[in-house]
């Protein structure tokens, strides 16, 4: 049998990479597949405690629930980096200051 | 022979080789995600970490929510995400360059990064190590959750599942609306 341990320790490793991939990245796009990878990573913490709850899998619903509104935020996100790329032509975010100016 | 060697064999020890190989892919792909510059490169690294948590999820008894992590992140977000490298290239760039595809954006402040990222699982692990967990019910591996999950969208979390839908409805439908070109 697999221990818990080891879903939490892959769990809290994609979530790490996860936050350094949406804090170093310039393009938004991959910005938002770093996003994703913290999202998933909370799912596998919730797929893993739900094994022990087999009766009720109250854990596997809130996955579920997770991802519909992953896939919506996704949707959303792709729809305005859409055009934001329309506008600045770029989708750089170090560029894209133009309120700063 | 080979009954011989199948019998003598110890599947918990293969179970764990095979949760390590899909932990490996799933590790390798994201650790890829990270360090490299190709756009392109990334999307393909992301859908071997989504693949590899599917596998996982197999591991801890949720098939269900393994088809479904396959179907929905593998063939709906990221062939969203690729589309949208596909469509924010920049023309000029890609008329002149020799090799079309490769699309490169580089890191900032990458040093900082990684280092609260290393801090955060480092604190993660230190959580994880010290808690105790006293797990209660035991598991249950060889019955599939299916049904149970369809029993409970239908009795328990029949206002949520509704809800969800409306969301996912709206969601939609204000995403095409902001992405349709405008007449100007």
């Amino acid at each position: 049998m697999i221990a818990i341990q080891n879903y939490l320790v892959i769990s809290a490793l994609l979530f790490s990479i996860g936050l350094a991939i949406a804090v170093t990245k310039r393009n938004a796009i991959l910005i938002l597949m770093g996003i994703e990878l913290m999202l998933n990573a909370v799912n596998l913490n919730l797929v893993a405690f739900s094994q022990y709850d087999p009766n009720r899998l109250q854990g596997q619903m809130f996955v579920l629930f997770i991802m519909v509104v992953a896939a919506a935020e996704i949707t959303v996100a792709l729809a305005i980096i859409l055009k934001l790329y329309d506008y600045f032509k770029n989708l750089d975010l170090d560029e894209i200051n133009s309120l700063k100016k | 022979m080979l009954d011989e060697l199948l019998k003598n064999l110890d599947y918990t020890l293969i179970k764990q080789i095979a949760f390590a190989a899909f932990a490996v892919i799933t590790v390798g792909g994201a650790l890829y995600l990270l360090f490299t510059k190709n756009v392109l490169y990334a999307a393909f690294s992301l859908l071997l970490t989504l693949l590899g948590i599917a596998g996982l999820f197999v591991f801890a008894g949720a098939d269900f929510l393994a088809v479904s992590q396959i179907m929905i992140y593998v063939g709906g977000i990221l062939i969203l995400l690729i589309f949208g490298i596909m469509l924010t290239n920049n023309k000029n760039f890609q008329r002149t360059n020799l090799q079309p595809n490769k699309i490169e954006v580089g890191h900032h402040n990458r040093f900082w990064a990684v280092l609260v990222a290393v801090l955060l699982f480092l604190g993660f692990l230190k959580i994880i190590f010290e808690a105790n967990f006293h797990i209660i019910g035991k598991q249950i591996h060889n019955s599939s959750s299916v049904q149970q999950i369809g029993v409970n969208l239908m009795t328990d979390y029949i206002f949520a599942f509704e809800v969800i839908g409306i969301f996912l409805l709206a969601a939609l439908i204000g995403a095409v609306y902001i992405a349709k070109k405008e007449k100007v």
